[in-house]
């Protein structure tokens, strides 16, 4: 298996679910064989999970990073003081992406994006993105360090 | 065989010394025999009392092929779980223990603090199970929290099972304390997947290594073979037994069985749990098959104030169909002499009342829940805990069915309310009583002759009427 694994910062933990009273697991678990099969040790939460069990399980697993997902366009309820519960669990510096549907109507995604960064999101991902993108983020932000991503949203 | 085979079983309890003297080849009680707990000054004198006991209702004792004991004498096997996050690691190391019938005194969580380290020290349990982490997960807070706890003078077993990345370094940090060590596998291995049979299997070989002799229960080492287990154990491996049956003789099927006692309420049940209904979305912990709770709050005497506080003293005094002002009467005088068995009309229905309340409330914690999610797709129906709805029979055990004659009420009180259908309680049920308190019996010779085990277990069942049970506690008479 480990010559699936192309990048040494695959050897890591990520925690994937999607958030909330929300019951679109396919997007998320399509992202969660992806990230498997890239390599990464992948707990998967399913639909229909409340904020606080991705903190819990990425405090038992000593997860390196929280892959939200929300396709209801409740994203920006469900997902507020994310940032602040994972620092109160002492996941301080943890990585943070969100994606999906995150707002309801047709809003500007640049301003979407905004405001989950502003929320504490390293970074958030817009409908319809490939699973590639993520895991060359993922590569990026792993090689680089927290501080270089958020050069990067800035 | 010119000598039917047969064993002598014993519970050295916190009250009686109980024996139980089995003809295995007719799968058949013997005899029975009762002393006083004796542990305080020398375990065999209780036994020697229940053994002469014996001997006047069945004269000369057999040759035993087997004498097996269980033992809840001396506070049980009273333990302290310590994890990481309370609803993983701590819950799983919690089960653990119950599982392997142990009296959870205390559970903590997250690193420890001086003040947790102080009260665990004070608390002076007889084993500790140290887990936390899944494996490759968090390995700093179960390193830190076996430093402060090797730092602490605690003087009991460990038992580790924990992120096994830290495993050996947190096995050093006791022996290096001198303290004595036993690691086995992660409770949680993975997120969220239990694997509490390691753990449990540890905790019964410390109790059979260890902490038989250090309660001196060991004693009465030349007039048995061995004290296997905690009596809660015992109970569970019976309850196991007559529902999973053996691999020629079929079991019972699922099954809950309810202890109520003076200081708690037992509940075990052997059942899978999974939903029975469709588009149910499980969430939580996986449920171990054979599962035990106890309600610390739930009991006739020591936990009587508990079951005021949770039901209230007026749904209580009208369960009982008696007067406020008289039922406080009676609960007080109850409470003022803790060994008082009911005599009066009265004192007997609040008893039952009593009964009723601690059987119901206990169900309902130990029986999963659902609630309702509304989602834009419509609503989705959310399971956490064990779903019993369809569990086909439900076993009392214990003093309360032993003295009271209104058991069926009592024990019919675990069913379903209509009334509170997220419960997953059983709807409906065959209620049986354990009349001759064999369950533990059961459960020690579960290993050495299950199929007479099982047997001796299904034929002593009482089937109770089940016209006289309602369901939920609060029908009165």
């Amino acid at each position: 298996m480990t010559e699936a694994a192309p990048s040494k910062t695959r050897n890591r933990t990520l925690i994937t679910g999607v958030i909330g009273a929300d019951t679109h697991i396919v997007g998320n678990r399509i992202l969660s064989m992806a990230l498997e099969k890239a390599g990464y040790q992948v707990v998967a939460l399913g639909a229909l999970t409340p904020a606080d069990e991705f903190i819990k399980a990425a405090v038992e697993t000593a997860a390196d990073g929280i892959m939200v997902s929300s396709l209801y366009g409740q994203g920006e309820l469900d997902c507020r003081g994310f940032r602040d519960m994972c620092i109160e669990a002492g996941l301080d510096g943890i990585l943070l992406y969100v994606g999906g549907n995150l707002v309801v109507g047709k809003q500007d995604w640049l301003d979407v994006e905004a405001r989950f960064i502003g929320m504490g999101f390293d970074r958030a991902f817009p409908p319809g993105i490939k699973t590639g993108q993520v895991l060359e983020a993922l590569d990026k932000d792993f090689t680089s360090g927290p501080e270089a991503v958020e050069g990067a949203v800035i | 065989m010119s000598q039917p085979s047969t064993a002598l079983l014993i519970d050295f309890g916190s009250t009686y010394t109980k024996l139980r003297a089995l003809d295995l080849d007719a799968a058949k009680v013997i005899g029975s025999g009762q002393g006083p707990s004796t542990i305080a000054t020398d375990i065999t004198e209780g036994l020697h009392a229940a053994l002469a006991d014996l001997e006047t209702q069945i004269g000369a004792l057999p040759e035993f092929q087997f004498r097996l004991a269980s033992s809840s004498a001396a506070g049980g096997l009273r333990m302290v779980a310590v994890g990481l996050v309370r609803e993983l690691t701590v819950e799983a190391a919690r089960r653990a223990a119950l599982g392997a019938g142990a009296k959870l005194i205390g559970a903590f969580a997250y690193q420890l603090t001086a003040a947790d380290v102080a009260e665990i020290t004070a608390l002076n349990p007889d084993i500790l199970l140290l887990a936390g982490g899944t494996d490759g997960g968090n390995d700093q807070v179960i390193r830190a929290n076996a430093a402060a706890l090797a730092a602490a003078g605690l003087s009991c077993p460990m038992i580790i099972a924990g992120n096994r990345v830290a495993a050996d370094e947190v096995s050093a940090t006791f022996a290096a304390a001198g303290l004595n060590v036993v690691v086995t596998e992660n409770v949680m291995p993975e997120f969220n997947s239990l694997n509490i049979e390691p753990a449990r299997a540890a905790i019964r070989q410390e109790f059979i290594d260890r902490i038989v002799h250090a309660k001196g229960i060991d004693k009465a080492r030349g007039m048995l073979d061995q004290v296997l287990m905690p009596t809660p154990a015992a109970v569970l491996e019976g309850a196991r037994l007559l529902a999973d049956g053996t691999a020629d003789t079929q079991g019972l099927g699922p099954l809950v069985v309810i202890d109520v006692g003076g200081a708690t309420t037992d509940v075990h049940s052997i059942a899978d749990g999974a939903p029975t209904g469709g588009g149910v979305v499980e969430h939580g912990l996986p449920e171990p098959h054979a599962k035990r709770t106890v309600e610390g709050d739930l009991g006739m005497r020591h936990g009587l104030a508990g079951i005021i506080d949770a039901v209230g003293a007026e749904g209580l005094a009208q369960s009982a169909g008696l007067e406020r002002s008289l039922f406080d009467d009676v609960v007080s005088a109850i409470a003022s002499d803790l060994e008082r068995l009911p005599a009066t009309e009265e004192e007997q229905a609040v008893d039952g009342a009593i009964a009723r309340a601690a059987v119901s409330l206990a169900m309902t914690r130990h029986a999963g829940s659902t609630h309702v999610v509304q989602t834009v797709t419509g609503p989705s129906v959310i399971q956490e805990g064990k779903d019993l709805g369809t569990v086909a029979t439900i076993i009392g055990t214990g003093g309360v069915f032993a003295h009271g004659d209104n058991s069926a009420r009592i024990l019919g009180a675990a069913l379903a309310d209509p009334g509170e259908p997220e419960s997953l309680r059983p709807a409906a049920a065959t209620l049986m009583l354990d009349a001759d308190y064999l369950l533990y019996a059961v459960g020690l010779l579960a290993e050495v002759a299950p199929e007479a085990a099982l047997r001796l277990g299904r034929d002593n069942l009482k089937t109770l009427d089940a016209k006289e049970a309602r369901h939920g506690f609060g029908s009165a008479a």
